[in-house]
C-alpha cells in the first residue's frame, strides 16, 4: 500500500561559499535522510528547534528547492522527475502557508484578487463566478464577505493567517505545507487556527506536513510526529505513543523542557545543557552526544541508524535503556477554570440562538 | 500575603499614550502593580496588551514622541521616576534598575565586546577601576553559565549563540546588584531548551541577590513556573491580579478564564482546543466600558456603558469585572 504522499531520502545541502571567487569550501548538511509518508487526511508533524533544518525539509519537497538527493511523490507521481510545466500543474495539488502570512501575501491586492488570482490561474474559476468562489472560500476560512475588498495591512495576524490559508486551499490542493502558521499568533487567536486547520482537513481530506517548534500545539494537530535534531529525523511515532512514551533523549528533553501552565508542577529544570550545535560542523557519531546525559563511547564514533521498535522509529544506540530524562506527567487544570469556562461558553451558546 | 512593608515598585495608575496620525492610542490606561523586594511579578496578556509600554515606562524609555506619560505615578523605593530628570534616570539604568529584553541585540552593542559592554557598566554605575571591573564582568560572564568566559569576555555578541547573548545580557542587566530587575519576554525568541536553561538561571540568581524582578511575558507557562505574584493585562488595562497560585487555581476573569482554556496541553489529550472568539478591540478605538465587552458572552448593559473598577474578591486577588465572581452550579 502506498501513502498519498511518500517522502524518501530527501536530502539538502547548501554549499559554503568563501572568498572573492566564492569558492565551495564546504557544505551545511541541512537535511539528510529524511523519509516519511503522509495518508489523506493525516497531519505528520515536524518538530524540532530553530535551524533543525524544519522549513528547508517543507520546501524541499514542494520543489521550492532543489534537492540534493531524495524522491517525493505524490498519488504514485514522482514529484522530482516532472518537466517545469507538469510541475506547475502540481503545484495545484501540493501548497504552503506560512509563519508570517504577511510576508507572503502582496500588500497590493486585494484579498479577493488574492484569491482569485490561483483560481483562474488553474481554470477553477471563470470570470463570471470567480466571485462567487472567493465568497465561499472566505466563508469557509470563518473571514467575513466585505473582507474581500481589503488589503492584507488592515487585518491582524489571525484575519491573516485565515487568508494565507483560504489561497492555499482555493486550488483543492491534496497536501499543504504548515510551516509554523500559528507560532506568531497570540494563544487565543492561535486556538482558532488550529480548530479552522483540523475542521478543513476533516472537510476535504487534506494531508498536512505541519512544520511547528511547539510541542502542544502538536499534539492537538499530529496524526504522527517525526522529531529532527540538526537535519535528520531522530523519532518517528504516532503521536499518543510519541507523548506517551517518548524513546529517544532529545524528544524526552523537548517535552520535559516545556513550561507547564500549573504552578503546583514546578517542572522548569534544565534538562539539557549546552546549545545546539552547528550544522555546518556537526558533531561526530550522534549528533546529539554533546548534550545527552546518556551518551557512552559509542554515541560519540557511531551514528545510530533510525530503527523501528514497534510502532516507532527511533535513532538512538540506547532506545531501550531505561530513561534518564524526566519529561514530567499530567498537570492538574482547577475545578474552577473548567467549570467558569463551562458558564461562559453555555453563555456563547445562548447568544448565538 | 504581608503587605506592611513599603513595595520597592509601586505603579499607580499610570496612563500612557501615543499620538499617531492625528489618533490617540491609549496603549496603557490607569495600569496599577506593586512588587515587594525579593518576589517576582508576571505580567501577562497577549500582543498589543499594553506589557511592553508598562515595563518600558518604568525604565522612561517609551518613545516621546510618540509617546506621552498621561497620568499615574511610578514609585521606585518611594521615589516618582516620572519626575526624575534624564540624568537622573540614565543612573538608575544599569545601576539600581537591571533590564533584559527579547532581542539582546537590542540592548548589547555590536561594535562592542561583551567584556567592555560590562566593565563599561562597572566603571559608570559602581566605579570600578579598569582592572576590577574586568575581573568582576569575568565573574559574572561565568555566574552566568558562559562557556569559558576568560576567552569569551573579548567576544563580540555576533560570535555568540541566541542563548549565550541571552546569558550576556542578563550578566550585564545584574553587574551592578540592582533592586530590581525588569525582564520582558526574555525567552521567548530561544529554543525551549535553551528556555529552560535562562530560567533556570534566573531563578537562581534572583534566589541568590535578593532582587525584585518584573517578568514580560505572553506566556502562562513561564508564569506559573517562575512568578509569585501575577498581573493579567487586556486592552491597556490591568483585568486580573493575584499570587500566582490563587490565579491558576482561581481564575475569575472571563479573559483569564479564556486565556488559560486555549494554551494547548503537552501533557494530555483534549478534542477541539477553547478559544476566545473574536479579536482585541483596536487601539485607537473609543470605548466607554469593559474593554473585554464585545468578546464577552456574559457582558451586560453596564458592561458595555461603565468600565468596571479593580476590585478585590479575596485578599490580593483583584478582579476589573462588574459580574464576578461568576456564579457556577453548585
Ligand atoms: N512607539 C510606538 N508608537 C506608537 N504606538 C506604540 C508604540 N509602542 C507601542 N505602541 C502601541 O501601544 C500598544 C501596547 O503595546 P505594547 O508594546 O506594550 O504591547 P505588548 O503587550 O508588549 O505586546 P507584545 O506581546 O506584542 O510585545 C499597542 O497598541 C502598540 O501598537
Ligand atoms: S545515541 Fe547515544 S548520544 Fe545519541 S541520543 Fe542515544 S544515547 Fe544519546
Ligand atoms: S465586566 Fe462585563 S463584559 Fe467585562 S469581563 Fe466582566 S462580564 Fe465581561
Ligand atoms: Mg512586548
Amino acid at each position: 500500500m502506498s501513502a498519498m504522499l511518500e517522502v524518501r531520502n530527501l536530502t539538502k545541502h547548501f554549499p559554503i561559499r568563501r572568498g572573492v571567487l566564492r569558492r565551495v569550501v564546504g557544505n551545511v548538511q541541512a537535511v539528510n535522510d529524511v523519509s516519511f509518508d503522509v495518508g489523506e487526511g493525516e497531519t505528520l508533524a515536524i518538530v524540532g528547534e530553530s535551524g533543525c533544518g524544519k522549513s528547508t525539509i517543507g520546501r524541499t519537497l514542494l520543489r521550492l528547492l532543489t534537492p540534493t538527493g531524495g524522491t517525493v511523490a505524490l498519488d504514485g507521481t514522482p514529484v522530482m522527475d516532472l518537466s517545469d510545466d507538469d510541475m506547475r500543474q502540481m503545484r495545484r495539488q501540493m501548497q504552503i502557508i506560512f509563519q508570517d502570512p504577511f510576508g507572503s501575501l502582496n500588500p497590493r491586492m486585494t484579498v479577493a484578487e488574492t484569491l482569485a488570482e490561483p483560481l483562474l490561474l488553474h481554470g477553477l474559476a471563470t470570470r463570471d463566478d470567480v466571485a462567487q468562489k472567493v465568497a465561499d472560500l472566505l466563508e469557509t476560512c470563518g473571514l467575513q464577505p466585505w473582507h474581500a475588498g481589503r488589503f492584507p495591512h488592515e487585518f491582524s495576524g489571525g484575519q491573516r493567517q485565515r487568508v494565507g490559508i483560504a489561497r492555499a486551499l482555493a486550488t483543492r490542493p491534496r497536501v499543504i505545507v504548515c510551516d509554523e502558521p500559528v507560532s506568531a499568533l497570540d494563544v487565543s487567536v492561535q486556538a482558532q487556527i488550529v480548530n479552522l486547520l483540523k475542521d478543513l482537513q476533516a472537510k476535504f481530506g487534506i494531508g498536512y506536513v505541519f512544520i511547528s517548534h511547539d510541542l502542544a500545539v502538536v499534539r492537538h494537530m499530529a496524526s504522527r510526529v517525526a522529531v529532527v535534531y540538526l537535519g535528520r529525523i531522530v523519532e518517528e511515532a504516532p503521536v499518543e505513543e510519541l507523548y506517551a512514551t517518548p524513546r529517544h533523549p532529545y524528544t524526552r528533553s523537548l517535552i520535559a523542557a516545556a513550561p507547564r501552565p500549573d504552578p503546583a508542577m514546578r517542572n522548569v529544570r534544565a534538562p539539557v545543557q549546552g546549545d545546539l550545535p552547528s550544522a555546518m560542523n556537526p558533531p561526530s557519531g550522534c549528533a546529539f552526544h554533546p548534550r545527552c546525559p546518556l551518551a557512552q563511547d559509542r554515541c560519540r564514533s557511531e551514528r545510530p541508524e533510525l530503527r523501528q521498535l514497534g510502532k516507532a522509529r527511533v535513532a538512538c544506540h540506547f532506545a531501550e535503556a531505561e530513561p534518564v530524562i524526566e519529561t514530567a506527567g499530567e498537570h492538574r487544570q482547577s475545578d474552577a477554570l473548567r467549570q467558569r469556562l463551562a458558564v461562559l461558553e453555555a453563555a456563547r451558546e445562548k447568544e448565538k440562538t | 500575603m504581608e503587605q506592611r512593608e513599603a513595595p520597592l515598585l509601586d505603579v499607580r495608575d499610570l496612563a500612557v499614550e501615543f499620538h499617531v496620525g492625528g489618533t490617540v492610542q491609549r496603549a496603557v490606561q490607569g495600569v496599577s502593580l506593586s512588587l515587594n523586594r525579593g518576589r517576582t511579578l508576571g505580567v501577562v496578556g497577549e500582543s498589543g496588551c499594553g506589557k511592553s509600554v508598562t515595563s518600558l515606562s518604568i525604565m522612561r524609555l517609551v518613545p516621546q514622541p510618540p509617546g506621552k506619560y498621561a497620568g499615574g505615578q511610578i514609585l521606585f523605593d518611594g521615589q516618582d521616576l516620572l519626575t526624575l530628570s534624564e540624568s537622573e534616570m540614565r543612573k538608575l539604568r544599569g545601576g539600581r534598575i537591571g533590564m533584559i529584553f527579547q532581542e539582546p541585540m537590542t540592548s548589547l552593542n555590536p561594535v562592542y565586546t561583551c567584556g567592555h559592554q560590562i566593565e563599561e557598566s562597572l566603571s559608570v554605575h559602581s566605579g570600578l577601576s579598569k582592572k576590577a571591573a574586568r575581573e568582576r564582568a569575568i565573574e559574572m560572564l561565568d555566574l552566568v553559565g558562559l562557556p569559558s568566559p576568560k576567552s569569551r569576555v573579548d567576544d563580540y555578541p555576533h560570535q555568540l549563540s541566541g542563548g549565550q547573548r541571552q546569558r550576556v545580557m542578563i550578566a550585564l542587566a545584574l553587574a551592578n546588584d540592582p533592586d530590581l530587575l525588569i525582564a520582558d519576554e526574555p525567552t521567548t525568541a530561544l529554543d525551549v531548551t535553551i528556555q529552560a536553561q535562562i530560567l533556570d538561571l534566573m531563578g537562581e540568581l534572583r534566589s541568590r541577590t535578593g532582587a525584585a524582578v518584573m517578568l514580560v511575558t505572553h506566556d502562562l507557562g513561564v508564569v506559573a513556573q517562575t512568578c509569585d505574584d501575577v498581573v493579567v493585562m487586556y486592552a491597556g488595562r490591568v483585568v486580573e491580579r493575584a499570587p500566582t497560585a490563587d490565579l491558576f487555581a482561581d481564575p475569575q476573569h472571563p479573559y483569564t478564564v479564556g486565556l488559560m482554556a486555549a494554551v494547548p496541553r503537552i501533557d494530555t489529550a483534549v478534542g477541539r482546543l477553547a478559544t476566545i472568539p473574536g479579536t482585541v478591540p483596536p487601539p485607537w478605538s473609543k470605548i466607554a466600558g469593559c474593554r473585554f465587552a464585545s468578546r464577552c458572552p456574559l457582558a451586560s448593559e453596564q458592561c458595555r456603558t461603565q468600565d468596571p473598577p479593580l476590585r478585590d474578591l479575596s485578599p490580593g486577588h483583584g478582579v476589573a469585572c462588574w459580574h464576578a465572581p461568576i456564579e457556577v452550579a453548585a
